[in-house]
């Protein structure tokens, strides 16, 4: 099946500034993607490209096998959800949702009707008449989404769209997207800074740095496979651990400083096998502290608490063992008559191969 | 509370950061327009001022045909002159907003008013030269070989005192309607084409609403100015060109009748502000709360 979207080669240049360099990406039908990256990577440039208002100094996007050179934004089969919203301050709500339907063949009330049922979409039923200067952050980025659905678009861009919203209106509307999307089967391109969002809510993420393309791949792998030291920091916490590495046939070995040796399969180095000096990844959640006479069939290490954070349903400790340049830092669940060590507890760290990343860079 | 006490409150203060030009307008412009209207119901007997109350200079007014003539002339000229010089000045707003570099606007706008360093009245005499019978055109015109008699539809008539208003009211239209391009968040425009529209299209369902607010200002600004001018109909208008202010200053100065001319001043005030107030109401309306 051909990808819906596809770029190949984009570069964009503004003057000297090189903000996009050769980005290559296929997006299919129905998919979910996200383009996440830190501040000023790239990501607005690139859904502009897409979008249409940004002409793209070399390399070809085609949508649904159309080449886009040359085609305008309001010819292309795509609509965007602006950061800002873009809400019109001098139309109702209804005529905002309209907007895009004035040369629909279809009869006023047929249209009229297309609108109230896009606004019920988003959970505005009823507030059509309602002037758009006099809604809520929430409720105009509702608008948006309802004037982009209601023109039934191969793909729909949004440029961080709940970036502005508070935790709680974001994580509703974190939900919302996805059901929304599910819904229409419009194939959603998202762009956001936030690395929970982009794990929660997409099919597919491509994790952007500095006008390139870091990893492209679903959320699962992403968090657990990072294919180098920027996409791991990126995206969760990570131990980074100064390790030796060697090939004996099929199999890596690994002589990870403090922990000590053993032998990881190929897909935990995603991004390669080096040679000799090298680092490895763990999650924090991988690691476990042993309590007082608890049993474990994995690798265990010596270590004193150094610092503790407790956080609620969890408790993050720094446990500094010997060997290991910084402390490690460990996830545990706060489960039942499961204490809260004190810092300057001796304790025991147990940790597992299977959990190890190699990653270059 | 004693006033000193009163003048630390909010209030106090405000008032008394308010009370000089307070005192101000209503030494210079209240007490004169009372006087005026005062003047309009008195009559001029010979030398004398006839101080008993009577609506004659308003009956005069309505009986002769002149004074609404004029009247109706003067309605007209500041009516072309708004429109000729709002549709002419959008264009500059529009371009110095939207097509002129950030960093060179206010360049820009400092260029647009540096005609109006010199005087008004010299800008008038400068007009007379160019669009006199042996003017700039004329002779340019004349030379070119393209007439062969000058043109004289551009001077001394109503012709030349429009094209004279309309240049001098002109960035009086530009700045208002350049802070309402200004204002327009530039994704809507980015948003009416991502929902199909072109440029021309976003122009005329997005730009051009969203300057309503600086038309409007800009139209009363030229308006209510127009009207009540007096120099440039007088150096320009030749007979045919003369307008109300024209016979007001006539009546107070020539003809020594203090009452009719402050009747016909009162009349004109009347005729400018029910036409701003309409204009200001559609406006509001037109917006509906904005
Ligand atoms: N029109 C422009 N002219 C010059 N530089 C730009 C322009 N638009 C974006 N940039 C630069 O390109 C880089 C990427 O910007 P952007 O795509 O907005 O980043 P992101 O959305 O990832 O935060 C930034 O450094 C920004 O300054
Ligand atoms: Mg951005």
């Amino acid at each position: 099946m051909t990808p819906l979207i596809e770029l190949k080669g984009v570069e964009k240049h503004y003057g000297d500034y090189h903000a996009l360099r050769g980005i290559d990406l296929d997006i299919r039908q129905g998919e979910f993607f996200s383009l996440l990256g830190p501040s000023g990577c790239g990501k607005t440039t690139l859904l502009r490209t897409i979008a249409g208002f940004e002409a793209v100094s070399s390399g070809t996007i085609r949508i649904d096998g159309r080449d886009m050179k040359g085609v305008a934004a309001n010819h292309r089969p795509t609509n965007m959800v602006f950061q800002s919203y873009a809400v019109f301050p001098h139309l109702s709500v209804a005529e905002n949702v309209g907007f895009g339907l004035r040369r629909d063949p279809r009869s006023k009330a047929e249209k009229a009707r297309a609108v109230e049922q896009a606004l019920e979409m988003v959970g505005l039923g009823g507030y059509g008449q309602r002037r758009a200067h006099a809604l809520s952050g929430g409720q105009r980025q509702r608008v948006a989404l309802a004037r982009a659905l209601i023109l039934e678009p191969k793909v729909l861009l949004l440029d961080e769209p709940l970036s502005a919203l508070d935790k709680k209106m974001r994580e509703q509307m974190q939900v919302e997207l996805i059901r929304l999307q599910r819904q229409v089967g419009i194939t959603f391109i998202l762009v956001t800074h936030d690395q929970e969002e982009a794990l929660v809510m997409s099919d597919r993420i491509a994790v952007m740095f500095e006008g390139e393309i870091g990893q492209m791949a679903d959320p699962e792998t992403l968090y657990r496979r990072p294919a180098s030291k920027r996409v791991a920091e990126f995206i969760g916490k990570m131990n980074f651990l100064p390790a030796d590495v060697r090939r004996d046939g099929g199999a890596i070995e690994v002589d990870v400083a403090g922990l000590g040796r053993g032998a990881i399969a190929a897909e935990q180095a995603p991004g390669g096998v080096p040679v000799g000096a090298a680092t490895v990844g763990l999650r924090p959640e991988t690691l476990a502290i042993l309590f007082e006479g608890e049993a474990t069939d994995r690798r265990v290490a010596e270590g004193v608490v150094d610092e503790v954070v407790y956080y609620g349903d969890m408790t993050y400790y720094d446990v500094r063992v010997p060997g290991v340049d910084r402390p490690l830092n460990i996830a545990m669940k706060n489960l039942i008559g499961r204490p809260v060590l004190d810092v300057g507890t001796k304790t025991r760290v147990a940790w597992d191969e299977r959990a190890l990343v190699l990653l270059p860079g | 509370m004693g006033l000193r006490e009163y003048a630390t409150t909010e209030g106090g203060r405000a008032a008394t950061l308010v009370a000089p030009p307070f005192l101000y307008a209503l030494a210079l412009l209240a007490l004169p327009i009372l006087a005026v209207v005062l003047f309009s119901f008195w009559t001029q007997d010979f030398m004398t001022v006839d101080t008993s109350f009577t609506l004659a200079n308003y009956r005069e007014i309505l009986d002769k045909p002149i004074y609404t003539m004029l009247l109706g002339r003067s309605l007209m000229v500041s009516g072309i002159v708004t429109l000729v010089t709002v549709i002419l000045a959008f264009p500059v707003a529009y371009y110095v907003s939207f097509h002129v570099q950030p960093s060179k606007k206010s360049l820009w706008l400092f260029l647009i008013t540096i005609p109006f360093w010199t005087s008004y009245l010299i800008r008038v005499f400068l007009w007379k030269v160019i669009l006199g019978y042996n003017g700039v055109i004329n002779s340019g015109l004349v030379g070119a070989g393209i007439i062969d008699e000058p043109l004289s539809f551009i001077l001394y008539n109503v012709n030349a005192v429009i094209i004279t208003l309309a240049h001098a009211f002109a960035p009086f239209a530009i700045l208002p309607i350049f802070v309402a391009l200004e204002k327009i968040d530039r994704s809507l425009l980015e948003a009416s084409q991502d929902l199909g529209e072109s440029r021309v299209t976003t122009f005329f369902r997005v730009t051009l609403p969203l300057s309503m607010p600086g038309l409007v200002a800009a139209v009363l600004i030229v308006f209510i100015p127009t009207i009540g001018d007096y120099v440039t109909p007088e150096l320009m208008g030749g007979a045919g060109g003369k307008l109300i202010a024209n016979m007001i200053q006539t009546q107070f100065l020539q003809l020594n009748n203090a009452p009719l001319g402050a009747a016909l001043a009162l009349v004109a005030m009347v005729c400018v502000t029910a036409i701003s107030l309409v204009f200001v109401g559609l406006n509001r309306r037109w917006l509906r709360g904005r």
